[in-house]
């Protein structure tokens, strides 16, 4: 074996978001290239059926294409609009539905070229599988199955996702968290066993428990959800694809019914141009951009290093009212350490350290670690016969472990009030002097652990929380967008009191077991509220599920994992705000841009009308003053093809979103969008017909 | 002068009476005690809910509101059919023949749906009994389960159950329609309105013809006819006879009456609702929706017809009833279309372009006080298709009421909005395809187009007045109208009870710093705009073709 590398600690979030790093943008070369390709593959209409705003103008394209070739076959009149009035109508349609289908490639390209990186990774690699007479075997990767344990040892892949059992090493997760330092996993402690397939062990060796079948692990989902594979509609998404099929609806017959009413004045309708005035009317704007908004929506999760099951918990979150968030790892550092040993009835520190450390020794927690170390420290090791001992883990419900010697006697510590039961269920007495101890530790903020021989209390081991930096502003944040932060911690009372009051949450809940998390998350919910919650643990798994939205640190077990319909690969608990600000962008941006797209036909109709009925004595309505009744529609309609191209960086990066109240995003929001829309056509259709009417195009 | 005094007298008696009569209506349709009526009514109406076999139990599905309503209102159709196309000798003093098939089944449906239009002259075509017992019978019924529906539609809103259509429809026409137009009947009867089962009196003229005067049990119809926007004449010339509407003063207590009931549902959704103030807003934002086009029409007839300036200075008093002038007539016009009323004081077809737009551009809208029941439904689909599109803006699912507004919501919302358009625009441009053989219609051009679609919107938004000068009584006009009176009516009133119904069923989210709130000025004013755009996008080249071209004619644009 190679000389070991310096310990590594799991990673720690880092500090103040603008200096985090998000995953490296994969290579954008070629990306415009395949959109421009994809956007003529679109026109295909098998899939342009499935958006029905488009769908119109992809059957008004063929109709205007149609009187390109013959002029005549619609309107035997000789004030139809000729040859190359239709042709050039033609290829604005056209370039409309280009438009709109570039857009959408350009988003998805983006997903695919994220999920192309991770598949390299996934290049089939080969396997040690251990058998069960001990020896190994050589397999492929694609054959392993949940259960199978392999060994991986130093430069060799992880070939699937697993639980370490047995080893130390240091894993370089690069490939999916982007992260370059590695990171350490070991057995038996709950937040750093579980390892995702396609990341190298860099140091030592690991032997590993196959949790996933092939095909269906960690990185296939992830390939699967930024390719957008497996992307359906949104709730939101459907209800404004209906809206927008039924206002294209109205707008078909309004412009289906209008030739009679027309012919009934001896004003005559030409097709092309009934043809241009549905165009213009029905929500090409947002119809065009409405599936790059979602797919750009989880791409830009993606960037944050998170990865979402779906659309709709990216969505879910912008309407989160209430965050769960366990304490210990989210609001402080994930490891409590121990910091004094604080004896209580008479017994001196030494003492209280030589037991805390024979009822620390089989503790693999860093909690117990860091006692043994703090007793090592003290040189206070204990003499007991500790190889024919048995440990007694710890259990969220006992709230205590221990160390069981093999004459009957057994060493306990843990929660001070769990110890306090089991010494008077053992016939003896608390002293006088422990509540004092304990109440000096929960007053710093720190997690007392009371520590006996039996019935007799040692004293109280003083476990240090460091909150982490930044957590106040975050959660100051969290409440300007109205969002109400909980905080569960199984501490005390008076020392969850502390860390809530330093860190700024809006609420705690002391004392908490894992069924309490979700009674608590059920009770949020029974009041309509919807909650979000963070969460590493295996006995976190339930509440993740119960949550509305459930976000799993990637350091957690796979239990975690796969209850949650979030993963945070940078295992940064406070992200979760970055994602509400994503899914709240989603949503806004779509309004928007429904907004706009609708006032935008106020404008059309006063081009298109007074030009298609000018002998109706309609004239008077344009008051734009376009150039010639066929400037005023091309102009309508290369401004209604060049809006989308105009809009897609802001369908792409999201309407810029500021924490504040509905009010103000509404007034804002309404300025900018509402009544951009009627004003901008007015002017960019002006400005159009000047140029059409200086290039002498009709 | 006298036009402005009007109108803010109207519009302070409308406003003032919206809270008391709202309070009453909240009372009415929330089962609260009423111990005026209690003593009196409730062993009425229990008798006749037994009498139905209705037990009272709320409806727990839209279709358990809406069986009970179709199948009734099946029964009152067939029987005022019945009365139309017997019209027995009894009550028949002038002996008048049955209808036509064709015109009976029109009168009965259009009645039936609150719409009123009427393609007959009713003192030559219609008994006593007949005006009693299928139209009168029908102003009861058919403005009673307008307001069962928009109470249920008000009830879903809130988060409650839908409620009993029987009970409903009973207590509206106990408690709500008969108290009100009993009183304004003695009103009409103190002003000179006859309420008579004589015969008509035949008079000699000044010149010496002989002149026959139609009367009949006038007052009680006429006051039913208002309270409950239905709007069909008893006479042809409708609230422009003397004996419907003797004076200036029952002409503005008309007015009041028209949109009395549906700005006091207004106000009663605000007591549901618990919040008054958004019930307020909404009323301030109709009033001032209302104000801009009663300005536009009163200003358009009051400065006269330009093309008539060389000769003629003054108002345009074509089609105007003098005895209350051509400012009130526009006025009256604003309003009954407003109202989905449809009585008339003065000829529609004479108002000039602009003043004709107005009524049009009412009865496109739909929501200007609206229908009795309906006119509130629709205003809250408005809302609910504001906090849709500009909720997304705030960055949240859209809630409204504390519950989201989701796919079945939009679904539902979308489909009323789709309706409105087919009924009207499609059956317009078959007639106007046909012209020649189909319309009728009496001024070609732009007009003719105006007096087309007028039909098919009036009949389409349950008003019943009419652009008249086209020639309506025929086969054609009585059964394509009948589709629109039908659609129009039963249609969004079944997409409104479902709509109402998934509604309650959701969970109700408590409010937060990142709700938007409805109940506020600007959210308000941003309803009014989407109403103006949703609204009237669909219907602008219409209107533009119709009346705004014929503007622009009048003033002798190029």
């Amino acid at each position: 074996m190679t000389t070991l590398q310096p310990p590594i600690f799991p990673r720690m979030p880092r500090g103040r978001r603008d200096q985090r790093r998000y995953t490296e943008r994969p290579s954008s070369d070629g990306l415009l290239g395949r959109a421009v390709v994809q956007s003529f593959v679109k026109l295909d209409p098998r899939l342009t059926a499935r958006n029905p705003v488009m769908f119109v103008v992809w059957c008004g394209t063929l109709v205007t294409l149609a009187a390109t070739l013959e002029p005549r076959l619609f309107e035997l009149s000789p004030e139809a609009p000729g040859r190359g009035f239709n042709a050039l109508l033609s290829l604005i349609l056209l370039a409309t539905l280009l438009f709109a289908n570039f857009a959408e490639a350009l988003a998805e390209g983006r997903g695919k070229a994220q999920a192309d990186a991770l598949r390299r990774t996934q290049a089939s690699t080969q396997a040690r599988r251990l058998l069960p007479d001990g020896s190994e075997a050589l397999v492929d990767s694609s054959a392993l199955r949940r259960g199978d344990q392999v060994c991986v040892s130093q430069g060799e892949m992880i070939p699937a996702d697993g639980e370490v059992v047995d080893g130390v090493a240091a894993v370089d997760e690069s490939a999916i968290t982007g992260e370059s330092a590695p990171v350490l996993k070991e057995a038996g402690s709950d937040v750093a066993s579980s390892v995702t397939g396609g990341t190298r062990v860099v140091s030592d060796m690991l032997l590993i428990r196959i949790t996933a079948d092939p095909g269906k692990g960690f990185i296939d989902r992830m390939i699967a959800l930024v390719e957008g594979a497996e992307r359906s509609k949104t709730p939101n998404e459907i209800a404004l694809t209906v809206l927008l099929a039924v206002l294209t609806q109205v707008f078909l017959i309004a412009v289906a019914t209008l030739p009679p009413v027309a012919a009934y004045i001896d004003s005559p309708t030409p097709v092309v141009v009934l043809v241009a005035l549905l165009v213009a009317l029905i929500p090409t704007t947002i119809g065009g951009l409405l599936s790059a908004i979602g797919i750009a929506g989880m791409d830009r999760v993606a960037q944050f290093n998170v990865i979402a099951t779906s659309g709709r918990a990216v969505e879910a979150c912008g309407d989160i009212t209430t965050l769960v968030l366990d304490k210990t790892g989210t609001i402080t550092l994930g490891n409590r350490l121990a910091e004094e040993f604080l004896p209580v009835g008479g017994h001196s520190e030494r003492e209280l350290a030589t037991t805390a450390h024979a009822a620390s020794w089989f503790d693999n927690t860093p909690e117990g670690k860091s006692i043994v170390r703090l007793a090592e420290k003290l040189d206070a090791v204990t003499a007991l016969p500790m190889d024919t001992a048995t440990g007694l883990e710890f259990s969220a419900r006992t709230r205590m472990s221990g160390t069981d010697l093999a004459d009957g006697n057994e060493l306990r510590k843990g929660a001070v009030e769990a110890i306090k039961g089991f010494v008077r269920s053992r016939g003896g007495t608390v002293p006088a002097d422990l509540d004092e101890a304990y109440e000096r530790v929960s007053r710093l903020g720190g997690t007392p652990l009371a520590v006996c021989w039996n019935a007799e209390i040692h004293g109280v081991i003083y476990l240090k929380d460091i909150i982490k930096p930044g957590m106040r502003e975050r959660f100051d944040q969290l409440r300007r967008m109205g969002i109400r932060s909980v905080m569960l911690t199984g501490d005390n009372a008076i020392t969850a009191g502390v860390i809530a009051r330093e860190a700024g949450v809006d609420d705690f809940i002391a004392e908490a077991t894992p069924e309490d998390k979700i009674a608590v998350i059920q009770a949020e919910q029974r009041l309509g509220r919807l909650v979000a919650m963070t969460g590493d643990g295996t006995n976190d798994a339930p509440a993740l599920a119960q949550a509305n939205v459930g976000v799993a640190m990637n350091s957690g077990t796979q239990a975690a994992k796969e209850a949650a319909n979030m993963v945070d690969l940078d295992s940064d608990p406070t992200k979760l705000i970055d994602i509400v600000t994503i899914g709240k962008q989603l949503l806004i941006t779509r309004g928007a841009l429904t907004t706009f797209s609708i006032a935008n036909d106020v404008a059309k109709y006063f081009a298109i009308l007074p030009a298609l009925f000018g002998k109706a004595g309609l004239a008077p309505l344009n008051l734009m003053g376009l150039a010639s009744p066929q400037s005023a529609i091309l102009s309508a309609m290369v401004f209604n093809a060049l809006i989308i191209p105009a809009l897609v960086p802001l369908a792409l990066k999201g309407v810029a979103f500021r924490p504040s109240t509905a009010d103000q995003l509404l007034r804002r929001n309404l300025l900018v969008y509402g009544l951009g829309g009627l004003v901008v056509p007015f002017i960019g259709i002006k400005l159009i017909d000047l140029a059409v009417s200086a290039l002498r195009l009709v | 002068m006298t036009d402005l005094f009007q109108v803010v007298v109207f519009v302070a008696l409308v406003l003032a009476t919206a809270p008391v009569l709202g309070k009453h209506l909240f009372q009415v349709f929330d089962g609260q005690p009423q111990p005026l009526f209690d003593r009196w009514l409730t062993p009425l109406e229990n008798g006749v809910l037994r009498l139905v076999g209705e037990r009272g139990r709320p409806a727990e599905q839209a279709w358990d509101y809406l069986r009970p309503l179709l199948l009734s209102n099946l029964l009152f159709g067939l029987l005022a059919l019945a009365f139309l196309l017997l019209q027995p000798p009894w009550l028949n003093p002038q002996g008048l023949p049955p209808m036509r098939w064709d015109t009976a089944l029109h009168t009965a449906i259009s009645f039936l749906t609150n719409t009123d239009q009427q393609h007959y002259t009713p003192e030559q075509s219609l008994s006593d009994l007949s005006q009693l017992g299928a139209l009168q019978f029908l102003f009861f019924t058919s403005a009673a389960t307008g307001l069962a529906v928009g109470f249920a539609f008000i009830r879903g809103l809130c988060g409650r159950p839908l409620g009993n259509f029987n009970s409903d429809l009973i207590r509206a026409i106990t408690r709500v329609l008969i108290p009100l137009s009993f009183l304004f009947a003695l009103v009409l009867l103190v002003n000179g309105a006859p309420m008579t089962l004589a015969g008509p009196v035949t008079l000699k003229t000044l010149e010496g013809a002989d002149q026959i005067l139609v009367r009949g049990p006038v007052a009680g119809y006429e006051a039913i006819k208002q309270i409950g926007e239905n709007g069909g004449g008893f006479f042809g010339a409708n609230s422009a006879h003397p004996f419907e509407n003797p004076n200036p003063f029952t002409n503005l207590l008309a007015m009041v009456a028209m949109f009395a009931v549906p700005a006091a549902t207004i106000d009663a959704f605000g007591r549901f609702l618990g919040n008054r103030r958004q019930a307020t807003l909404l009323l301030l934002l109709v009033t001032v929706l209302f104000l801009a086009l009663a300005a536009v029409a009163i200003g358009a007839e009051q400065s006269g017809n330009p093309l008539l300036a060389a000769w003629l200075s003054g108002p345009n008093l074509e089609g105007k009833e003098v005895r209350f002038g051509a400012g009130i007539t526009a006025l009256f016009a604003t309003i009954t279309t407003g109202s989905m009323t449809g009585a008339v004081n003065g000829a529609m077809d004479s108002l000039l372009p602009l003043g004709g737009l107005v009524p049009l551009f009412n009865l496109f809208l739909q929501v200007i006080f609206g229908g009795q029941g309906t006119g509130v439904a629709y205003l809250l689909v408005f809302l609910i298709l504001t906090v849709f599109l500009t909720g997304l803006m705030v960055g949240r699912t859209p809630e409204l009421f504390g519950r989201k507004v989701e796919k079945g919501e939009i679904v539902w919302s979308s489909l009323i909005l789709l309706i409105h358009p087919l009924f009207v625009l499609v059956p317009a441009a078959i007639t106007l395809a046909y012209a020649p053989t189909l319309s009728g219609i009496s001024n070609p051009g732009s007009h003719g187009i105006s007096q087309v679609v007028y039909e098919y919107a009036s009949a389409s938004a349950n008003n019943g007045s009419g652009f008249e000068g086209l020639g309506d009584g025929t086969l054609w006009w009585n059964l394509s109208t009948i589709v629109s009176l039908l659609g129009g009516r039963y249609l969004p009133i079944a997409a409104l009870l479902l709509l109402a119904a998934g509604f309650a069923r959701k969970t109700k989210v408590p409010p937060g710093p990142g709700t938007l709130a409805t109940d506020t000025a600007l959210f308000t004013m941003v309803t009014g705009v989407v109403i103006l755009i949703l609204g009237a996008l669909t219907f602008f080249p219409v209107l533009a073709l119709g009346p705004i071209a014929e503007a622009f004619s009048l003033i002798g644009a190029p």
